[in-house]
């Protein structure tokens, strides 16, 4: 018998979503640990950083990263992770992405500990106390991992080799990669495994090239169920994004927002849902694009709802030096 | 200032709503000084939800927890009612409720059968080479342990019926639901119920003839390490029974007597929040107590929240099988307020067995299909606090919003974070009650991961079943470095 | 702000009008500041938001884009593509939080020479106001990378030494 595959399961900056639905394969889930070994799952199962650091190079066939990179010791542990596995995959959306801890990439970490330690309305924190990675306690030092400025998603701090999209993944994504996995039938480095399609050439929506006049916000209308979002006026990010969900948002009548990522060649989620959006405006001069492009809340965080933290424009910095 | 000759590090330990670590300091002596649950992760969702519109806050603050999700989406959901000052038809309010009451059959069921059974059904003391899923199995039968795994996956497709996902629903919106139910979905869901309610029954009859039955673990449940006195909080109905999904918030003190009732807009009025430098978890605390520090009693501001919180903070269940677990409950336990931490597990399944009576009273409910499941927002959108009873314990949203409805600030009290402060404490004690002179022996180390475990849902199920160990090391060394003892179990 | 800073700017032109003004600019010695690089693309249409982007991520300081005036497009309505663009593309940069000197958007006819020398002027004052773009944000990430490769290091060479890490230092 084929000795069993090594499989690591590790979250960092995550919600344990991305877990959940690896036990939402249901029976599957049986067979996935007859064909593999669990060396690490913590979201339960705990374990200490040697465990990993007396692993062997390579001594893990795969790993299931979830979650993006927030604090040290995500990083840390990404890095001792991906040293160790033959294979990394960054699996579903904040671990490919940054996911929606990526939106945190829109502030900064002095204005987030100000947030949640001095300003929400029920903090009383007279002596302006803040968390800190060290900290003299009366019995000893207690430490706590630092917290980054920003979020990254994990191939901007790793190598990864393949991507599992979704918020979190469906089972059916999830069975289809474990099986090519199982199976060693890889597709090519790189590949996001789901479909090669966007969610609009599966959507079962009537369209009919209708053009807007008003962007509409899900709470004004009640949408009909059986045409486009989009052309309803509800912002949709099914033109550029993976197919593979099976319409879990748009068939509850909600439109997409982008969790399995950027479909096949697009670069940039975000962008490029601009300008699709852009192309059903019904508008022919200035002033009245300008006033169409005013009754949509919010670009930035409803085009990289997910995907944020891989923008092409990710890593800019205000202010200069 | 004593330095400690040693500390035992749990790093990290099951989850519990995120990362976690414990760190025991032992004296000179090899006694417990101080033992600490630290949480090293933050997100900030409080401030990157500025600048949103209010009404993805369900689809974006369900993302701080995947374990239950539907408690954040909810609760936000409700919040965005207050802020549109809007009110939901019926039918919108009944799926909710029966949404919600389908995430807290997953939850619990996960919760009871993975993490608590393996302690209770196999035994604390038992090799830790059966004390996972594999061996409750064992002991209760193949038989219930498929249909653990079915009742849960019902629970889960419910949800994704009402919600459009099991995990990360979007349903949710100011004045309603976006999605009706049909009369063939709900004919499923009636039968789901119903088979969730037997289910239910059957986990009541466990623990029964399991736990109740051996009188070593009715000491265990009742013996002072595992006993605390905080203030006790849920949500009630007008009779002062449970409801998770809306009602009047009630705190009742260690003594049982009611201290404060409150409507969910008057939550800050109730609540503040305390920081230490050694954690990025803040302190949930009464207000008008005050910050004593980690403490219970009538003078301490600490409340447990979650199963044991609510049944404490109400005089009973709402449907007639959960009412009478409920009485047997407190009757074995001598009376109300019960303080033994690890009756959470007890309460959580005469949670149970209510979350499947009331999924099956609203299943049946003749308005449950109706279309009329969205009032449009005609005010202009303040602010607005939410509230639910999660799995955990109470979670509370609150938004203010500018007049078009973008988030301007956002507070976010998690049910995990209510729980903190008792839940270090519990820590503490455990420790301090079972690690003497040094020894930190085998039957200690479990015993302190049992205090923490009441109040932890998450489902180390997954664990159990497939590795069958449950592999946490304790490494204790002394102050220059040196281990002077490995403990795993 | 730093003197000597030069901004590039990266100017994408329309084929038709656009560049053939700037063409003026440049036959007519109506002299426009060194800083800018042009780009010719047939119709100011065919920019799409994502080749903005990629200009900034590639080093531009500022991006111009010239078609046009409406009505004028080589290709009737390809500049009303761009009209639909612009304000959505200078919103979601406001967001992230690029100063909104970096993106301008305008018409040149072809016989505009002299304005686009001006408005290529003014780009270029504005955005020495505020500055190169800068990019990575907060942490410097290879500065965090060496931190902790050292600690990861550091962490490996003591589990090997005792057989395990103390209290998760
Ligand atoms: S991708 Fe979604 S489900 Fe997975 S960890 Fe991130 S937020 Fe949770
Ligand atoms: S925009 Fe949305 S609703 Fe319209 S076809 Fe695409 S996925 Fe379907
Ligand atoms: S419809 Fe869009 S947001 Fe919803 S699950 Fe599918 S990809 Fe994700
Ligand atoms: S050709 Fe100049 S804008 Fe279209």
């Amino acid at each position: 018998m084929a000795p069993k595959l090594q499989l690591a399961i590790y979250w960092a900056a995550a919600c344990g979503g991305c877990d959940v639905a690896i036990l939402d394969t249901d029976e599957k889930i049986l067979d996935i640990a007859e064909a593999a070994d669990i060396v690490l799952w913590p979201i339960a199962m705990d374990f200490k950083y040697e465990d990993i650091y007396k692993m062997e190079p390579g001594s893990i066939d795969v790993c299931l990263f979830n979650g993006a990179i927030r604090t040290s010791e995500q990083e840390e542990i990404a890095k001792a992770l991906r040293a160790r596995s033959k294979f990394m995959i960054a699996f579903g959306a904040c671990a490919a992405w940054g996911g929606i801890p990526g939106l945190a990439n829109l502030t900064n970490r002095e204005e987030i500990f100000n947030t949640v330690y001095q300003e929400t309305a029920t903090t009383i924190n007279e002596e302006d106390i803040r968390p800190d990675t060290n900290y003299p306690g009366p019995e000893g030092e207690l430490h706590l991992p630092r917290i980054y400025d920003r979020v990254w998603s994990l191939d901007q701090v790793v190598n990864v080799d393949y991507y599992v999209p979704g918020c979190p993944p469906t089972p059916e994504t999830i069975w289809t990669a474990i099986l090519a996995i199982v199976t060693g039938n890889l597709p090519p480095k790189g590949t996001t495994i789901a479909g090669i399609k966007s969610l609009c050439d599966t959507c079962e929506r009537e369209k009919t090239e209708k053009k807007i006049t008003q962007f509409k916000r899900p709470f004004e209308i009640i949408a009909d169920p059986k045409k486009c979002l989009l052309e309803q006026g509800l912002i949709c990010c099914g033109p550029v994004t993976r197919d593979g969900c099976g319409h879990r948002c748009t068939n509850n009548n909600m439109p997409c927002r982008g969790c399995y990522g950027p479909s096949e060649k697009v670069s940039d989620q975000g962008a490029k849902l601009l300008n699709a959006i852009a192309s059903i405006m019904d508008v022919k001069d200035e002033k009245s694009a300008q006033e169409l492009a005013a009754t949509w809340e919010d670009p930035a965080g409803t085009v990289y709802r997910f995907s944020l933290a891989k923008s092409l424009i990710y890593d800019y910095k205000k202010g200069g030096e | 200032m004593s330095v400690c000759k040693t500390r035992v590090t749990i790093d990290p330990i099951t989850r519990l709503e995120g990362h976690g670590k414990i760190e025991i300091f032992l004296n000179d002596a090899g006694n417990v000084e101080r033992a600490y649950l630290q949480i090293p992760e933050l997100r900030g969702f409080e401030k990157f939800c500025e600048g949103r519109p209010a009404e993805e806050m369900p689809r974006i603050t369900s993302r701080i927890c995947g374990v239950c999700p539907e408690a954040h989406h909810i609760a936000s959901t409700k919040a965005l009612d207050a802020v549109w000052h809007v009110d939901p038809p019926h039918t919108a309010k009944k799926l909710r409720e029966l949404l919600f009451n389908a995430h807290m059959l997953h939850s619990h069921i996960a919760h009871f059968y993975a993490l608590a059974a393996p302690d209770f059904v196999v035994g604390p003391g038992a090799d830790k080479k059966d004390r996972n899923i594999l061996g409750v199995i064992a002991k209760v039968g193949l038989e219930t342990g498929q249909e653990v795994i079915k009742h849960r996956s019902y629970a889960q497709k419910i949800q994704a019926m009402i919600g459009g996902k099991a995990t990360h629903p979007v349903c949710g919106l100011p004045g309603g639901m976006s999605k009706p139910i049909t009369e063939e979905e709900r004919q499923q869901i009636e039968s789901m119920a119903l088979s969730l309610v037997d289910f239910a029954e059957v986990s009541l009859q466990i623990f029964r003839d399991v736990v109740l039955k051996n009188k070593a673990y009715v000491d265990l449940i009742l013996s002072d390490a595992y006993s605390l006195n905080p203030y006790s909080m849920g949500m009630v109905d007008e009779n002062n029974h449970v409801n998770f999904y809306d009602g009047i918030m009630r705190i009742t003190d260690p003594e049982g007597k009611e201290y404060v009732r409150f409507n969910a807009n008057e939550y800050n009025n109730h609540f503040a929040e305390h920081v230490e430098p050694w954690s990025y978890l803040k302190f949930p605390y009464l207000k008008n107590v005050g910050w004593k520090g980690l403490v219970d009693g009538i003078e301490s501001g600490l409340v447990w929240v979650g199963p044991l919180g609510r049944l404490n903070a109400a005089d009973g269940m709402a449907t007639a099988r959960a009412n009478k677990a409920y009485q047997e409950m407190y009757s074995t336990l001598g009376g109300k307020p019960a303080k033994a931490t690890l009756a959470h597990h007890w309460a959580r399944l005469v949670e149970l067995m209510y979350a499947a009576e009331r999924m099956l009273e609203l299943s049946q409910d003749s308005e449950i299909t109706s279309t009329d499941i969205r009032s449009i927002p005609t005010q202009t959108p303040t602010e607005g606090i939410g509230i639910v009873e999660a799995p955990r314990g109470t979670l509370m949203h609150h938004y203010v919003t500018d007049e078009r409805g973008m988030i301007k600030k956002a507070n976010l009290v998690v049910a995990s974070a209510h729980g903190y402060g008792a839940m270090n404490m519990s820590v503490d004690k455990a420790a301090k009650g079972l690690i003497k002179e040094g020894k930190v022996d085998e039957a200690a180390k479990n015993m302190v991961e049992m205090a923490f475990r009441a109040y932890d849902p998450c489902f180390g199920c997954s664990t159990h079943t497939l590795t069958g160990k449950l592999p946490l090391l304790i490494r204790v060394y002394n102050t220059s470095g040196e281990k002077i003892m490995d403990l795993e179990w | 702000m730093n003197d000597k800073f030069e901004p590039k700017i990266l100017g994408i032109l329309c084929n038709w009008c656009s560049y053939a003004g700037a063409d003026l600019a440049g036959t007519s010695r109506l002299r426009y500041p060194a800083n800018i690089r042009i780009v010719k693309v047939m119709c100011s249409g065919r920019v799409e938001p994502t080749l903005i982007l990629k200009a900034f991520q590639e080093g531009a300081d500022g991006v111009l884009i010239s078609g046009c005036h409406p009505g004028d497009c080589h290709y009737v309505d390809g500049n009303i593509k761009t009209l639909r663009r612009t304000p959505l593309v200078a919103r979601l940069l406001t967001q992230i939080g690029i100063e909104p000197e970096r993106f301008k958007q305008v018409w040149v006819s072809a016989s505009e020479g002299e304005r686009f020398g001006k408005i290529v002027e003014q780009m270029v004052e504005d955005i020495k106001k505020v500055g190169p773009y800068q990019k990575k944000m907060g942490d410097q990430l290879d500065v965090v990378m060496d931190e902790v490769a050292a600690s990861a290091k550091e962490a490996a060479a003591a589990a090997e030494e005792k057989g395990g890490l103390n209290c998760g230092s």
